[in-house]
């Protein structure tokens, strides 16, 4: 059993839900992301997404639009990022999830991917722009060395689509909360929550909600329909204004997830319990 | 030999969809309604009759007896996709697929472009049937397509500025994306060449084929036989595949396909995809050979023609490239323009620039060849939006 399916276990037991944080690798710098993902781990999130710098990032918005830009300015390969994966692990047990585009791991060798990641101790793979059969045949080559391919759905997805991706689906399912790219919002749509009833019949993995998830409130709301609130461009964008991005990261997650940040990961938000 | 891709859009391993999860929907409804008009009489009549009546269809296959003489070589017949309405064979594929966005009851067309041409095309039929229209280009592309500019805010468009990565054709299309998947319910992606997720290769492939097989009845009318040599400039692939596709099973044929060499071959300095640089890679929904760097990032391009100045080819051609059924070459920004000269002097036709790189590669080759062997050249657009460009580029030339 993997990082993954044992966190989700434990926080079941103590009937609790997740938090998983998304970060941009290599922005401002790798140095600088391994301490922000340790500092995320140490705050409590039940997952961390570790996304890989692509040039052409087209599922995402300007805010990691932008990052991705200064992490590859600096040079960020895949190669650094699993390495930074590989660091992170010496230290700490929390689940990883690389977020991808599909061409930088194509272009390192699917097999070398493979092998690479497992060593690298991640532990599931989110592609955004792999689906279907493609998916399936990773799906199974990932499998092999225990690592989850990570299947989105999204409002827009017909139950038949629902059924074909959430059966077979690893790890967890990752719920997009709306037609759109990456963003931070004010409101999560109401499509979230609709979208994880209509999941629900067809697996009992848990499920994340993801996109434009920023404040305090609308992680309280997804938590009561869904398993996890993943957010990604608020982190992204204390780290692009601030001089001090792991204090930045900090400070906004802990007010994110305030009684995260006095008292650990064990304890419980009193709205889920 | 077959040339159709499977039900996947699968060329040999080129092609597919590779695209958000929000794209599936939409993806699957165009495919859908594509079939169902693919075949429909009506469907085909409301086409051609557009065709033939608004674009100016067919258009010549002019003989061009001046620089036929000069090279001394091969016949070569230019096929003049430079006089269809609105200066380029991008109108056709337009005019198809706005049938196409009717019928599927979209009210807001998206679309993206290179040298302006697909963005004119489109916005001229969004003119034509009321339609809101929305095009996005790269800044640089908006830079030294300026005239495309204002003719697309003349036909009633909004010309929305890209000022990401190399400010290109590529960024465009990512913009586009974006768009498409936050407006996915009202919106119909009008793709502009054959690229992109399953089913456009295929789409645009058809609209297009209408060149090839106006081409092939006219040479057969001049000439009383098949040519024995056809050469198309190759951005995304959208005019070469158009003119090709219909004599892929005429074996006598040989085809070229003219890509980019820009003004240089290092990564970064041209767009010429089976060029040193070139892999299988995906990119943009579809997989086919890339330029990129050893991390799979996405390199930039060169050219002096923005219409092929893309990091990409349709997955057709990465197919007809594979099984050597069509050759490539390429032009490069040097050439492209002395043959924009050479055309303009010699036969009164101003080449787009895009189709230049095609012309230089005729001229080129036509000498070698003996005077009974008959070329056809796809002079896919009109040069008129690219004289401040020319202009620029023989000055600083002049200048050094």
């Amino acid at each position: 059993m993997n990082r993954i399916f044992t966190k989700f276990e434990e926080l079941k037991g103590a009937g609790r839900k997740g938090f998983i944080p998304f970060v941009t690798a290599g922005d401002p710098d790798v140095a600088t992301s391994l301490s922000i993902v340790l500092k995320l781990a140490e705050m409590g999130a039940a997952v961390i997404e570790l996304g890989v710098p692509f040039s052409d990032p087209m599922a995402d918005g300007p805010t990691i639009q932008r990052s991705s830009r200064r992490a590859l300015d600096r040079g960020t390969s895949l190669n650094d990022v699993l390495r930074l994966a590989a660091d992170f692990r010496k230290k700490s047990d929390v689940p990883l999830v690389l977020f991808s585009y599909f061409n930088p791991i194509l272009s390192f060798g699917l097999d070398d991917f493979r092998k690479a990641a497992s060593g690298a101790g991640i532990d599931g793979v989110l592609l955004t722009d792999v689906i279907e059969n493609e998916a399936a045949a990773l799906s199974a080559k990932f499998a092999t060395v225990d690592i989850d391919l990570i299947s989105l759905i999204a409002p827009t997805t017909t139950d038949e689509r629902l059924k074909s991706i959430c059966e077979p689906a690893r790890g967890f399912v990752y719920a997009v909360s709306r037609a759109g790219v990456t963003g931070a919002q004010e409101t999560t749509s109401a499509a979230a929550k609709t979208l994880v009833t209509r999941a629900r019949r067809f697996t009992d993995l848990p499920i994340a909600v993801g996109f434009g998830i920023s404040t305090a409130a609308q992680i309280t709301d997804v938590w009561s329909y869904a398993d996890a609130a993943v957010v990604g461009s608020a982190i992204v964008s204390e780290i692009e204004k601030a001089n001090d991005p792991v204090a930045a990261v900090e400070k906004f997650v802990g007010q994110l997830l305030p009684l995260f940040k006095k008292n650990g990961d064990k304890t419980v938000p009193d709205e889920v319990t | 030999m077959n040339y159709e891709p499977d039900e996947y859009g699968y060329w040999g391993e080129y092609g597919g969809r590779f695209v958000p999860e929000t794209l599936v929907a939409p993806l699957d409804e165009l495919a859908t309604g594509y079939f169902t008009v693919r075949d429909d009489p009506d469907f085909r009549a409301e086409f051609n009759d557009l065709l033939q009546n608004y674009v100016g269809r067919p258009s010549p296959l002019y003989f061009a007896k001046r620089l036929t003489e000069t090279l001394g070589g091969a016949k070569i017949y230019l096929k003049r996709e430079d006089l269809n309405h609105t200066g380029a064979h991008k109108i056709n594929n337009c005019v198809g697929q706005i049938l196409l966005a009717r019928r599927m009851g979209k009210k807001r067309i998206i679309a993206e472009t290179g040298a302006g041409q697909h963005g004119v095309a489109t916005a001229t039929v969004c003119a034509l049937f009321g339609l809101e229209c929305v095009v996005y280009m790269g800044t640089e592309d908006m830079r030294r397509q300026e005239v495309n500019v204002f003719r697309m805010r003349l036909l009633g468009a909004e010309v929305r500025g890209v000022d990401s990565g190399s400010r290109t054709l590529k960024d465009a299309i990512n913009e586009a994306l974006r768009d498409w998947v936050t407006n996915v319910d009202t919106t119909y992606y009008l793709l502009g060449s054959a690229l992109g997720p399953h089913p456009y290769p295929l789409m645009v492939r058809d609209f297009q084929c209408i060149i090839g097989r106006e081409a092939r009845e006219q040479i057969l009318e001049k000439e009383e036989r098949l040519p024995d040599v056809l050469v198309a400039c190759v951005g995304g692939g959208s005019n070469s595949i158009g003119l090709f596709h219909p004599f892929l099973n005429d074996e006598s044929v040989r085809m070229i396909g003219v890509e980019a060499g820009g003004r240089g071959g290092n990564l970064g300095e041209h767009a010429a995809r089976f060029m040193d640089g070139g892999n299988v890679g995906v990119l943009q929904g579809t997989k086919s050979y890339l330029l990129q760097d050893e991390n799979g990032q996405i390199a930039m391009t060169h050219s002096v023609s923005a219409g092929l100045d893309y990091a990409s080819i349709g997955p057709e051609h990465a197919f007809l490239h594979d099984t050597t059924r069509i050759e490539y070459a390429s032009a490069n920004d040097e050439e492209a323009l002395a043959a924009f000269k050479t055309l303009s002097e010699m036969e009164g036709i101003i080449p787009a620039l895009e189709s230049s790189h095609a012309v230089a590669h005729a001229i080129k080759i036509a000498p070698d060849l003996g005077r009974d062997q008959i070329m056809i050249v796809n002079l896919s657009g009109r040069g008129d939006k690219d004289i401040n460009t020319v202009q620029e580029e023989l000055r600083r030339k002049h200048d050094q």
